[in-house]
């Protein structure tokens, strides 16, 4: 009997898994012939600070979108969450509680989007483009629709500085990437996860609280969302009511690029990392070609599609 | 002998080099019903599909009504008259039986407006045929697994099908529905319907088949028929070997209560159910389908809540509000559905063997994964699951296999009371014999089994006594000795009431 099972099948994750860095190899390559600059170290640093707010979005929302939901929410929440630490801020508190402050708005708000999820069974679209508008809305009326701007060198280090050669948002990446690398492979609530997007019924049936466990992803989605937020807030010195619109569909874009199944239950971090660097190295190099931001949008999209239909054609 | 309806001659088939069809040969007469026996992976729905223009055949020719045919496409199949029933049936719940029925060859006038007299006098006309009453205008996810079964066979026979595939008709039937087929089978034989009957359950092969063939490993082995052959000769050519016991025994040593449930009521599903199995016993839950059987496991395992009732465990009362708590109180529960509620198909066997153990596999919050592999590969091995190894994802092995990965995820835990909703449906014999045995030995070892179990037999010969549901109660109790198929059919059906 062993015999008949086909090799194709036994690691069907493995091809999967390299796609997106063949991509990523690609797109380097035919930039680095293109152009002389890409290569060179402060361009390198450059792209990695630039998809740094993106990634870490990504990253929340691999997590959501691995239970099999969406959070659209993510770029209100960035901009409402980054609101309050630099409101808190120019209220003279003191920077690093502005931060927690900051983070842990974002939590609760992503906890909210969780709640009317797993509770309400508000299909997840629905609810977070609801409290998309919602936040969005709350945002402008904190900001009165303007930007906040502080004062406090502490704070604006969190986007701006470096640590040696590296820029502080860098390092706010990869110490997140390795965090959730971590959670996703080593830890029970990780392995929830993927259970509960794979087969809801049989991951409750098995013990799993599936509702604690939704109300945690969307949750762990608003926390990078004000990271984000924060991050975003710390290298423009000021809070934009507008900051963060549409970055959802750039952090979606990652995670599908990545090779993270819409459908829930199939994925990685890692191929997050990797989406988010296609989407950064195609924006970069676009930019170094000259080429205007409205052709750069078409072949972003294009890209998006071509990964997806070569995906599609492989699982046939 | 009339001419055959259809004959494939010589059919071979591989995949990625592998063969899994070696010049098979098969044959079909007008009226007949031709059994396709073998056990899951020895190439019946591989044959099938190159029938039905899902597969081609790489070698092999196919005559149908005596002409040479290739069948290259599903949309060719159905033209030559061939129908295939799947077990899924692909039906659109929403829609009407007539909606349904001429789904995509409406009836319409000129102008595209649909003709609704003309669509329900035609599938009138069928199901009137097939001698079942079903209203052309009631919605089809309002009718049962077997009417909706009913409909798409007169959909296949509006579409003139002479050859109709039978895939696996009754794993989802009541006993009565099973009945209600049966004679629509007999109906279409007269009609002069050539019929392929593949089904795991040997009994029915025998009462409707009057030929059957036998596959295996790909392999044509022989064409019987029905009345000169007997069970043991069946299966000896579907495993090749001869399987000494379809149901092994065990030695008998009974502990005390370990499952005790009182009054367990659930409104308008189950009242006032009360039973107790001891360490040791397995205890068949037998009654027709809705009768309450599944009801009873998703109370005590906490899938729902119970309005009134207490379920104590060797001795304790416990309270169970989500399947968490019935773990945690050492219940274990083997669901109806693998594919639905038992399984995540996505991912590999080891994650879904340890998903229900994952708390006792943690340390400080963390997932340690070397132990997790050895506990895993042990119990693939133990279980004799057939994978590459553990790390193969769920949804590539068979049935059987799969089954066996369900109910292994639950033994790590060494549960106390281990529920059982049909543990062998749509498996092969082989693994049937290993759930047996399994079965067996965790009784052995003090476990306390509830058997859910549609397949008499099965029930009758496995358990140390029988409980039979009718209508959300229970309607009779019988011990091992005093069993029999009669006595536990009248009670399901609601007529040991007649004898109070």
């Amino acid at each position: 009997m062993q015999t008949e099972i086909k090799t194709e099948n036994l690691k069907p994750g493995r091809v999967q898994q390299i796609g997106p860095l063949v991509g990523l190899g690609l797109i380097i390559l035919a930039l680095s012939l293109i152009s002389r600059e890409f290569l060179s170290i402060t361009n390198i640093f450059n792209v990695l600070r630039q998809i740094s707010i993106n990634a870490l979005l990504a990253f929340g929302m691999t997590f959501v979108i691995l239970t099999g939901g969406i959070d659209l929410s993510v770029g209100s929440i960035l901009a409402l969450s980054g609101a309050l630490s630099a409101g808190m801020l120019a209220g003279g508190m003191d920077p690093w509680l502005a931060v927690l402050a900051g983070l842990a708005a974002g939590t609760v708000m992503g906890a909210g989007n969780g709640v009317l999820v797993a509770k309400g069974k508000v299909a997840p679209f629905i609810a977070t483009l609801a409290t998309m508008t919602i936040f969005r809305g709350l945002t402008l009326v904190y900001t009165e629709g303007r930007p906040i701007s502080y004062d406090s060198d502490t704070f604006a280090m969190l986007g701006k500085g470096y640590f040696f050669e590296i820029p502080i948002p860098v390092i706010w990446m990869l110490v997140s990437f390795v965090i959730v690398y971590l959670i996703l492979k080593n830890t029970p609530f990780g392995r929830h996860v993927y259970a509960l997007g794979g087969n809801e019924e049989a991951a409750l049936l098995s013990g799993v609280r599936t509702d604690r466990v939704k109300i945690r992803v969307y949750a762990v989605s608003g926390l990078f969302a004000a990271l984000s937020g924060i991050i975003l807030t710390a290298r423009l010195n000021s809070a934009q009511p507008t900051a963060g619109t549409t970055y959802e569909l750039d952090a979606i874009a990652a995670v599908v690029l990545g090779g993270t199944s819409l459908a829930g239950g199939k994925g990685w971090v890692t191929g997050t990392l990797i989406g988010a660097m296609i989407i950064g190295v195609l924006d970069n190099g676009l930019n170094l070609l000259n080429v205007s931001s409205f052709y750069q949008q078409v072949v972003k999209g294009a890209v998006i599609l071509l990964a997806v239909l070569l995906d599609r054609s492989r699982k046939k | 002998m009339t001419e055959p309806l259809l004959e494939m001659k010589g059919i071979s088939k591989a995949f990625a080099g592998v063969r899994v069809l070696k010049e098979v040969s098969f044959t079909l007469a007008p009226g007949e019903v031709h059994a396709l026996m073998g056990e899951n992976g020895a190439g019946k729905s591989t044959l099938i599909k190159i029938l039905g223009g899902i597969y081609a055949k790489d070698e092999g020719r196919i005559w149908v009504d005596g002409r040479e045919r290739t069948i290259r496409s599903p949309r060719e199949a159905t033209q030559l008259g061939i129908a295939i029933i799947h077990q899924e049936l692909p039906v659109v719940p929403q829609l009407t039986v007539m909606e349904n029925m001429f789904l995509g060859r409406e009836f319409t006038y000129k102008w595209r407006s649909i003709r609704w007299n003309r669509m329900r006098e035609e599938s009138q006309k069928y199901l009137s045929q097939l001698g079942v009453r079903i209203d052309p205008d009631q919605k089809v996810g309002e009718l049962s697994v077997g009417q909706q079964q009913m409909v798409e066979i007169a959909k296949v026979l509006s579409l003139q099908a002479k050859v109709l595939v039978l895939d696996e008709p009754t794993a989802a039937l009541t006993n009565r529905e099973i009945e209600s087929l049966f004679e629509v089978v007999e109906s279409l034989k007269r009609h002069g319907v050539g019929m392929i009957y593949i089904s795991h359950r040997m009994e029915e092969v025998f009462r409707i088949s009057d030929r059957m063939t036998v596959l295996r490993d790909g392999t044509f082995v022989g064409t019987r028929e029905t009345g000169s052959t007997d069970m043991d000769q069946l299966v000896q050519m579907m495993v090749g070997r001869e399987i000494r016991e379809r149901f092994p025994r065990r030695s008998l040593r009974m502990g005390g209560e370990r499952l005790q449930v009182e009054g367990m009521t659930r409104k308008e599903k189950v009242s006032d159910i009360s039973f107790t199995i001891r360490g040791g016993e397995i205890l068949g839950l037998a009654g027709l389908m809705g009768a309450g059987r599944t009801e009873v496991a998703d109370l005590l395992f906490g899938v729902e809540r119970l309005d009134a009732g207490r379920v104590s465990i060797d001795g304790w009362p416990v309270t169970i509000r989500r399947p968490i708590d019935a773990i945690r109180a050492g219940i274990a529960y083997v669901t109806e559905n693998r594919k639905e509620q038992g399984l995540v198909l996505s991912r590999s066997v080891k994650e879904n063997l340890s998903l229900p153990n994952l708390g006792a596999l943690t340390s400080f919050g963390i997932l340690r994964r070397g132990v997790e592999k050895r506990m895993t590969e042990a119990q693939v091995k133990q279980l004799s699951v057939r994978a590459a190894d553990s790390d193969q994802e769920v949804g590539t092995l068979s049935g059987g296999n799969q089954q066996k990965v369900v109910i292994g995820k639950w033994l790590a835990a060494r549960p106390k009371v281990l529920i059982l909703d049909e543990p062998t449906r749509g498996v092969d014999i082989g693994a049937k014999a290993e759930i047996y045995r399994l079965m067996n030995r965790l009784a052995e070892e003090g476990m306390a089994i509830l058997l859910i179990s549609s397949d008499l037999p099965e029930v009758l010969e496995m358990s140390d006594r029988v409980l039979v549901m009718h209508e959300g109660r229970i309607s009779g109790v019988f011990d091992r000795d005093e069993a029999t198929q009669e006595k536990v059919m009248i009670a399901a059906s609601g007529g040991g009431k007649l004898a109070d």
